[in-house]
């Protein structure tokens, strides 16, 4: 049932101009930085003789590409989860999916599947433009698994967080533009405390939980707080939901 | 034997204070079609909501088939076709790709599901605006797609709320014409303000005002509460109201406004042949003798006028 409701937000946002406009933009965006980093590998790396100095190509080209790719997710996610929930309650077709035989829980992890298929169609390029300098160079596939997965978490982690966001308005502009805005606050949270770097509000910062995958380490705690902001949020949908049908 | 499709059992559902609907109850069996009168604002579309599971009640309880809404959602739920005010439509949608995304949500197995799309596309006449896109179709269509969308999956209930609103008249033929068929293999509840149409296509009539059943019947209740044992009487020199009363049965005379009385007899005496005799040996110049049907409409006022004062 869960993928049913995936197939048909897929479905949805391939129906409208949105999600094709979205991806080729993206994809241009990506293709760019990848392009300019491969360009300018040559050129830095030609000046540093020493070897101390020198840098892999995977390491390079992934820091540009999945550092730009981390950031355009911050605009592009609260404009695809703005309308998850919020359009359908404008257009009441959640009603659709209330008298259907789901529980609320499926609906809503169907929705976050369905836009996760869509966003790890973006990811899987990403890999696949890294990959692809395996052929002229013996990439190190191990940081570009840390990178994928550390924006896979992070992406997730918007996505779960907009769709919550979605489902308190009717209006899904209110909706993009209140997620953009707690999502860059919590990227960016650590910035502004960085006179204590060990306190607990830096810790929330999702820039923090994101900078070890970006180095290549998987660490536990990081997949634990991400999986925890995900379900923390998901929940809370689900709880908006139910209230709902409660109040009416 | 008659299976019971819906139970519902004191109902109640309290909107910050105020009851929108206060205990009803009532239950509805395999092959009926229920229609729900009411003026607006009345509760008709509360009760339905709470019926379908969209909206939890304070109090009561629904069941669907013997199992309960509140307990076990998902299968009380798969029973339930549902056409809320506003038909659910996914604009973006062409017809086909919404009817097959409904059939698979409400559990059509995958082989049936073509299958399913093209019988009810042709139940709902929309088989010329399978690839249109939902969007662009005029509002009749529209309600057409929300219509098929119920019943898709052949539900064991199908409930409709305000299924012929902004139709044009002969696409209202064709709705209600539609929900009699229905009525035979499901159990059908309909809401509307629309009187004469539940006369036509109900079985069984509820009547509700501000949030109290205040009528729940047969149709035919309804209709005789309708006739109400009068006649309409014309005659050209019409005799004294006392010469009338002593025709036996005739309980009451009144001269109406138009120039026609209306004469009340007592149940079972129908005076009509008493009357066309006498009028015709004394030379009353009888030119039209019909009974009088009190409109639905009056009936209805009635019903809820009593309540208001009660």
């Amino acid at each position: 049932m869960i993928i049913n409701i995936a197939r048909k937000e897929l479905k949805s946002l391939f129906a409208s101009p949105m999600g094709w406009i979205i991806l080729a933009l993206l994809l241009f965006v990506f293709g760019t930085y990848f392009f300019q980093g491969v360009d300018q590998y040559f050129q830095v790396m030609s000046g540093s003789i020493r070897p101390e100095e020198r840098q892999g190509v995977t390491e390079f080209v992934g820091q540009n590409l999945f550092g730009i790719a981390s950031f355009v997710m911050l605009f592009a996610v609260p404009l695809l989860t703005m309308r998850l929930i919020s359009e359908e309650r404008r257009s009441q077709t959640l009603t659709f999916l209330f008298s259907a035989p789901l529980s609320l829980t499926e609906i809503v992890l169907g929705k976050f599947l369905g836009l996760m298929s869509f966003l790890t169609i973006l990811i899987v390029f990403i890999v696949l433009m890294m990959v692809s300098l395996n052929i002229w160079a013996d990439i190190d596939y191990g940081y570009v698994l840390a990178n994928s997965l550390g924006i896979w978490l992070l992406v997730a982690s918007f996505s779960a967080l907009g769709i919550y966001v979605s489902s308190l308005t009717k209006q899904p502009i209110v909706a993009g533009i209140i997620t953009f805005i707690a999502l860059f606050a919590l990227l960016i949270l650590d910035k502004f405390l960085a006179n204590t770097p060990n306190g607990p509000m830096t810790y929330l910062s999702l820039m923090r939980h994101f900078q070890p995958f970006s180095r290549g380490l998987l660490d536990t705690g990081d997949f634990v707080y991400f999986l925890l902001f995900i379900i923390t949020f998901l929940t809370l949908t689900v709880r908006r939901l139910d209230a709902d049908r409660l109040r009416g | 034997m008659t299976t019971i499709t819906v139970e519902a059992s004191n109902l109640t559902r309290i909107y910050g204070g105020r009851e929108a609907v206060s205990d009803v109850s009532f239950t509805l069996s395999k092959g009926e079609v229920l229609g729900f009168l009411g003026p607006n604002g009345a509760g008709k579309s509360t009760t339905m909501k709470m019926l379908t599971g969209n909206l939890a009640p304070s109090g009561g309880a629904v069941k669907i088939c013997g199992i309960d809404m509140m307990e076990n959602p998902k299968e009380a739920k798969a029973l339930i076709g549902y056409l809320p005010e506003v038909p659910p439509l996914y604009r973006e949608l062409n017809v086909d790709e919404f009817l097959t995304v409904a059939a698979r949500l409400h559990r059509v197995s995958g082989k049936h599901i073509k299958k399913a799309v093209q019988r009810v596309k042709e139940r709902c006449g929309l088989t010329e605006m399978s690839k249109r896109l939902i969007e662009n179709l005029s509002k009749g269509y529209q309600q057409r797609v929300g219509i098929a969308q119920a019943i898709v999956h052949n539900p064991m209930v199908v409930i409709l709320d305000e299924p012929t609103v902004g139709l044009d008249p002969i696409q209202i033929r064709d709705i209600r014409a539609l929900i009699k068929e229905l009525g035979g293999e499901h159990s059908v509840i309909l809401s509307t303000h629309i009187l004469p149409e539940v006369e036509m296509i109900c079985d069984h009539v509820q009547i509700i005002h501000k949030g109290n059943l205040v009528f729940n019947g047969a149709i035919d209740v309804l209709r005789q509460q309708r006739h109400g044992n009068k006649l309409l009487l014309g005659l050209s020199n019409p005799p004294s109201h006392k010469v009338l009363l002593k025709i036996p049965g005739v309980v009451g005379v009144d001269a109406l406004p138009s120039g026609l009385l209306r004469v009340a007899y007592a149940e079972g005496q129908m005076p009509t042949e008493a009357l066309v005799q006498a009028a015709v040996s004394k030379g009353w110049g009888l030119h039209q003798i019909n009974p009088d049907q009190t409109s639905l409409e009056e009936v209805f006022v009635q019903l809820t006028f009593q309540e208001q004062a009660a």
